[in-house]
């Protein structure tokens, strides 16, 4: 019996005559954290909601737990869904927002209140039973909504960036939060994000699309320190993206130089592009370096600087903590290993 | 500045509202000279039966256009955004013609020699009852009748059952009935426990502006009902119109009866605020 629990097989799906996902095939499996991540308008989105069945693929297979889903209406599947905003019951209170499925499934009154007050301290939320649930701030109104999916027991929760309208520091709270509920009730997590770094810290697997195609996936670290093409170098975190031509193994040309670099396997004279993260570049004497710029610009960050050096092909992008004056003429260097070079992404190709 | 834009509408309501009201007041408290009596109440129990019968028919329409504007109101919810302004616009259409008009038209529809009695002849009902059952009217009697008045007020009202459900239930979000299915909710559950629940405040208005306007009527029933079954507003409006001129009695009549609707508005809105278990009371 095979691992997946949920297996997408070739999903297909146009709104209006515009394709959203162009042949989605993604295996989960069970007790996986897996975040789908992507600009807006990649369909990532979409895809959620096909597995949650709220619509359906145009052609394409969902499986779950080896089972063809596509014809299961929402309320057969065990399945449920943190929604973008919430989505409480505004008529109801916090325990009967939570109590929601449960009654629905005629549980009995003690289960119900027993099960209830257990997601509410799951939640950090006890005491908040006869709230009502507009009165509640942005934070709790999520935890609610997560425990009203999590009572239910489901095999699989989906969430549709369940943090996207908290501010900066609860939003970090609620993933630590988020990680420890999905380990402590080992359920499989499916997660929608466009915020690159929420997608790494949580996650086991991120799965990285853009225009209804995966473009990577992979453990965080992968896909952060081995991005396949420059449209996923370019998503997870800032990326300085060359245009070059590899000369031959581990020698690649650009910016009007030859640079050792670690990548093999490329056609002779093949045009690539060469993806440099800002962290990696280091700024020396000018002349000491490979390369040879001007400081447009320096913004502080909070724990880098970041610049911006004009070099007489490309405008680098540079983090350092220590801080440069505009105008003044510096050298950049990078070690090979930190030279990234990428087949031309399939984007640019189409 | 913004507040001044109110002044002219302070004025309509004092002048139009207000003051009628106060003169109803007075008028009830006071005999032909001119001094203070409660005698014009006095008269008040004998005219049980109308009040009973007056909100009697009101609560027949009132469920009646519940029951048709629900369904109506929630299937337009669901169409295309064109088809709904279409439906829109048929439901406000018969009321670009005057409403004295349109309940003429009832009349000659629903007369002893009317449209629909015509037709129960050409297709042989009448004589089929008359040889049969001994049935010995050459017609099915259908105006005059209380189900006519019912009939009319349903007809003219059923539009302000519908407005106010329709504007709450277009307004719902998407979003809470996906929730709903997502927890489990098979359809008929999505809608009683979660559209149904949130339409109330839709209904709760849409009770009081067929129950208010229907308790109230006179023209309907005399129009429809010939004044064999007097309402409330027939009987005021017979003090202060008809041969039966008492002024006083009429505002007599008039105070207890805004009274009365006063006392049911204040039981509709308590649904309102303790809707949240059973909604299902208000039927």
């Amino acid at each position: 019996m095979n691992q997946n629990l949920v297996d997408l097989q070739n999903l297909k799906k146009e709104f209006d005559g515009t394709p959203v996902l162009r042949g989605i095939s993604l295996s989960i499996k069970r007790r996986e954290f897996v975040t789908l991540l992507g600009p807006s308008g990649c369909g990532k989105t979409t895809t959620l909601r096909i597995i949650g069945g709220f619509e359906q693929p145009d052609s394409g297979d969902v499986f779950f737990d080896g089972k063809r889903l596509n014809d299961v209406p929402p309320y057969q599947r065990e399945i449920n869904t943190v929604f973008q905003r919430y989505a409480l019951f505004p008529h109801l209170n916090v325990a009967e927002n939570i109590a929601f499925g449960l009654h629905i499934k005629k549980l009995d009154r003690a289960d119900i209140k027993r099960k209830t007050a257990e997601m509410l301290e799951l939640v950090g939320l006890r005491g908040f039973e006869n709230r009502d649930v507009t009165s509640l701030s942005g934070g709790q109104q999520q935890r609610v909504a997560i425990a009203r999916a999590l009572v239910c027991e489901p095999r699989v929760l989906l969430l549709d960036e369940p943090l996207g309208a908290l501010d900066l520091k609860l939003r970090k709270d609620m993933q630590i939060e988020l990680k420890r509920i999905q380990q402590r009730t080992g359920i499989t997590f499916i997660y929608v994000t466009h915020d690159q770094e929420e997608a790494l810290t949580m996650s086991d697997r991120v799965v990285v699309m853009n225009h209804g195609v995966i473009q990577q996936v992979g453990s965080p670290t992968d896909i952060y320190n081995e991005p396949v093409n420059a449209f996923v170098a370019d998503f997870i975190g800032e990326s300085n993206i060359i245009d070059g031509v590899m000369l031959e193994d581990c020698k690649v040309e650009f910016c009007g130089r030859t640079f050792e670099c670690v990548d093999k396997g490329f056609e002779k004279n093949a045009p690539v592009d060469v993806v440099i993260r800002p962290e990696d570049l280091k700024i020396v004497y000018a002349g000491d370096g490979l390369l040879q710029g001007v400081v447009e610009s320096i913004v502080f960050k909070g724990v880098h600087y970041e610049m911006m050096v004009r070099t007489q092909f490309f405008t680098f992008m540079v983090h350092s903590t220590m801080a440069e004056s505009v105008g003044k003429t510096v050298g950049l260097s990078v070690i090979p290993f930190d030279i990234h070079i990428m087949h031309k992404s399939a984007e640019a190709e189409a | 500045m913004k507040k001044s834009f109110a002044y002219p509408y302070g004025v309509w309501l004092a002048v139009f509202i207000l003051a009628p009201i106060l003169m109803v007041v007075v008028y009830a408290f006071l005999n032909a000279d001119g001094g203070f009596t409660l005698h014009n109440f006095s008269y008040l129990p004998g005219y049980l039966p109308i009040f009973g019968r007056s909100f009697w028919l009101a609560f027949l329409s009132t469920v009646v256009c519940l029951a048709l504007g629900y369904p109506m109101a929630y299937l337009m919810s669901r169409l295309s955004a064109s088809k709904q302004s279409l439906c829109m616009m048929l439901i406000m259409l018969p009321m670009w013609i005057n409403f004295l008009l349109r309940t003429y038209a009832w009349m000659s529809i629903l007369e002893n020699n009317g449209f629909i009695n015509q037709f129960f002849r050409s297709i042989g009902l009448i004589s089929f009852l008359q040889s049969h059952f001994g049935y010995s009217l050459d017609y099915i009697p259908l105006i005059n009748t209380q189900g006519a008045i019912v009939l009319g007020m349903v007809y003219n009202f059923l539009p302000f059952m519908v407005l106010p459900i329709y504007t709450v239930l277009i307004k719902l979000d998407r979003k809470l009935i996906e929730a709903a299915q997502d927890l489990g909710a098979p359809t008929y559950l999505v809608f009683r426990r979660v559209i149904f629940p949130l339409s109330i405040p839709g209904v709760i208005s849409g009770i009081t502006m067929v129950f208010v306007p229907s308790v109230s009527t006179f023209v309907i029933s005399q129009m429809l009902g010939s004044g064999k079954n007097l309402l409330v507003g027939d009987l005021i409006d017979l003090q202060f119109m008809g041969g039966a001129y008492n002024p006083h009695l009429g505002s007599a009549i008039a105070l207890v009866m805004i009274i009365l609707i006063f006392i049911c508005m204040w039981i509709m809105n308590k649904f309102d605020d303790g809707s949240s278990e059973e909604g299902g009371l208000l039927l």
